[in-house]
């Protein structure tokens, strides 16, 4: 157990660190960096003053150093366009984007899991196809594209959602569906296959074999079985979530981490980029660790 | 399957093998027809797709008022609605095409080293999944493109370089599960080499997987191209791309709705197409349990 915990640990470390010489090295394939956040109306001596004062002019590998020394104390810079720390503006949105995707992976699980059951215990039948149709279809949606027609019908036609902003928690149901829409077909899939493989093992013709009811024998032994590999694949999804919030957050203009991320984009605040593509991808090997290390608890078998 | 034997009844009597057949046959018919229409693109479209008619603008498609010479209607800057629909198929298509391909290079390769070799090898490869999955693909995508420039071959290679993964996991698995069979040893016997080995004797062996994976990740790369092209990073204007077109026409969708319902549903439709393909052939070739 503990060399599975250790080994699990160095891969999560070393994968950080990967991370980090990534999210540094994208925000310099520009080739000019200060060139880029003068602008195109700039003059030499002001891309000079910029290189000078944000110090792009050491080497490459000093300026990775210094960011990631700082980084790993929990200092992420400051944002050039703001002019505060970059983790203060995060900080500021996190709660938004975090909302929204807890929102959005427990209205994913709500649908997907009885679905996914269904699924599995009317295998091959009428039903079985239109749900795991439904998977495909939820796939092909796309969720930009998604959001706009909610937007049109359901907040503007109907009036019943705000068409942008959280100024109450009515704003976060359209995101949070849009969201959802797009684990549902994963986590459903994952559902039905878990449960079909658990419905056909001994112990369940066992449960059957000794008079308990159908539903019982699903709920109680097959599921605790099949959920296993859904608990891992929803800290993988809230993972994707947080990610691809990004489009979400755009559509229906949240002010949070994933749209703060598309404006720092746009307005060459690099800094920020970095700091949330950093922030962003160590969230997700958390969560993953955790998934990891949870499902080695449930299932002595994994730990080798 | 055993399932049944918990749930007896009537549901049991309804099976509709064909049904799954028709819906591929179904998938393959609309990933063909957009095949056609890209390559055919300028012989399809009725008008050029980039021509502004300011005169022209918004008019709405056929039935709902429009004119016969604009099937679709014309977009805010009169632009033929339907000739930027065809000529964005083409966008999509060579979108999903190199990307599949670029991926697909990349992650085969490591999931054929990984899965024979195993050892320090495998733990590279699995290291290098491990990286690649922690990256949010989208937020990346939308930085590359933003530093380098934003063109059709750009977004191409972000794309292959970021949606490799499932490859990579598919084909290292597979490899593992024929690593060991008789075949490959008989082959290393008569002293083929590793090259001829890897590329003569496994790959052919877990192709049927790839291919399915090859469908999911061109579904995945024309989704995302759109998504990037939405928010004003991925292909620039004045390329037809459907995610552009939504993009474009956001403004005036409260009046017109239209104007993103008719890129939408075209690029639903075809990501549909792609995936029931898919599913059909992971029937049809057996690929089912590596996955």
């Amino acid at each position: 157990m503990w060399l599975f915990f250790l080994r699990r640990l160095l891969l999560a470390i070393l994968a950080c660190m990967t991370v980090m010489v990534i999210s540094f090295t994208l925000t310099r394939l520009s080739g000019n960096l200060a060139a880029s956040i003068a602008g195109p109306n700039a003059s030499a001596a002001d891309i000079a003053i910029i290189t000078k004062n944000y110090g792009l002019d050491r080497p490459l590998p000093v300026q990775f150093l210094d960011w990631a020394r700082h980084a790993a104390e929990g200092d992420l810079g400051r944002s050039y366009l703001y002019h505060v720390p970059v983790w203060s503006l995060i900080r500021q949105r996190l709660p938004i984007t975090l909302t929204l995707g807890l929102i959005a992976i427990l209205m994913a699980l709500a649908v997907s899991i009885p679905l996914g059951i269904l699924a599995a215990a009317r295998e091959g039948t009428i039903i079985d196809r239109a749900i795991m149709l439904i998977a495909l279809i939820g796939q092909a949606m796309p969720n930009f594209w998604l959001g706009l027609v909610l937007i049109i019908f359901l907040a503007l036609d109907l009036q019943w959602f705000p068409i942008s902003g959280v100024d109450t928690w009515h704003g976060y149901i359209l995101p949070a569906i849009v969201l959802a829409f797009s684990a549902v077909p994963a986590l459903m899939r994952l559902t039905r296959s878990g449960m079909i493989e658990a419905l056909a093992a001994d112990y369940i013709r066992t449960a059957r074999a000794k008079g308990l009811s159908r539903s019982k024998v699903i709920l109680k032994h097959a599921l605790r079985n099949a959920a296993m590999p859904v608990v891992a694949i929803t800290a993988v999804q809230l993972g994707y979530m947080l990610g691809g919030s990004v489009v979400i957050e755009a559509v229906f203009a949240l002010p949070g981490v994933g749209y703060l991320a598309w404006d720092s984009i746009t307005k060459n605040d690099f800094p920020v980029v970095q700091a949330i593509v950093l922030f962003l991808a160590l969230l997700y090997i958390a969560l993953t660790l955790l998934a990891d290390l949870v499902n080695a608890l449930l299932d002595p078998r994994l730990r080798r | 399957m055993n399932g049944n034997l918990v749930l007896p009844g009537m549901w049991r009597r309804i099976k509709l093998p064909p049904l799954r057949h028709t819906l591929t046959l179904f998938g393959a018919a609309i990933v063909s027809l957009a095949v056609f229409v890209a390559i055919f693109a300028p012989l399809l479209a009725p008008h050029n797709p980039f021509t502004q008619n300011l005169g022209n603008r918004l008019i709405p498609p056929l039935w709902m008022g429009g004119q016969l010479s604009h099937l679709l209607g014309t977009d805010q800057l009169g632009r033929d609605y339907f000739s930027r629909l065809i000529f964005g198929t083409r966008i999509s298509i060579i979108i999903g095409v190199s990307t599949v391909i670029a991926s697909g290079l990349i992650g085969i390769t490591l999931g054929l080293l990984g899965g024979f070799y195993g050892g320090r090898i495998d733990d590279a490869v699995m290291f290098l999944i491990t990286c690649r999955l922690s990256i949010p693909i989208i937020l990346v995508a939308l930085t590359v493109v933003a530093m380098v420039g934003s063109s059709l071959t750009i977004v191409i290679l972000t794309l292959g370089l970021l949606l490799w993964d499932r490859f990579a996991v598919v084909a290292r698995t597979a490899t593992m599960q024929v690593r060991n069979l008789d075949y490959v040893a008989a082959a290393e016997a008569a002293g083929a080499s590793r090259v001829h080995v890897l590329l003569r004797e496994i790959l052919p062996n877990i192709a049927n997987h790839l291919i399915v994976v090859a469908t999911l990740e061109m579904a995945l790369a024309i989704m995302l191209e759109a998504s990037l092209s939405f928010l004003g990073l991925g292909v620039p204007p004045p390329l037809p791309s459907w995610g552009l077109m939504i993009a474009e026409a956001k403004d005036y969708m409260f009046f017109s709705p239209w104007v993103i319902m008719i890129p939408g549903i075209a690029l639903f439709v075809l990501v549909l197409g792609i995936n029931l393909l898919g599913d059909g052939l992971r029937d049809l070739l057996g690929a089912d349990r590596a996955q």
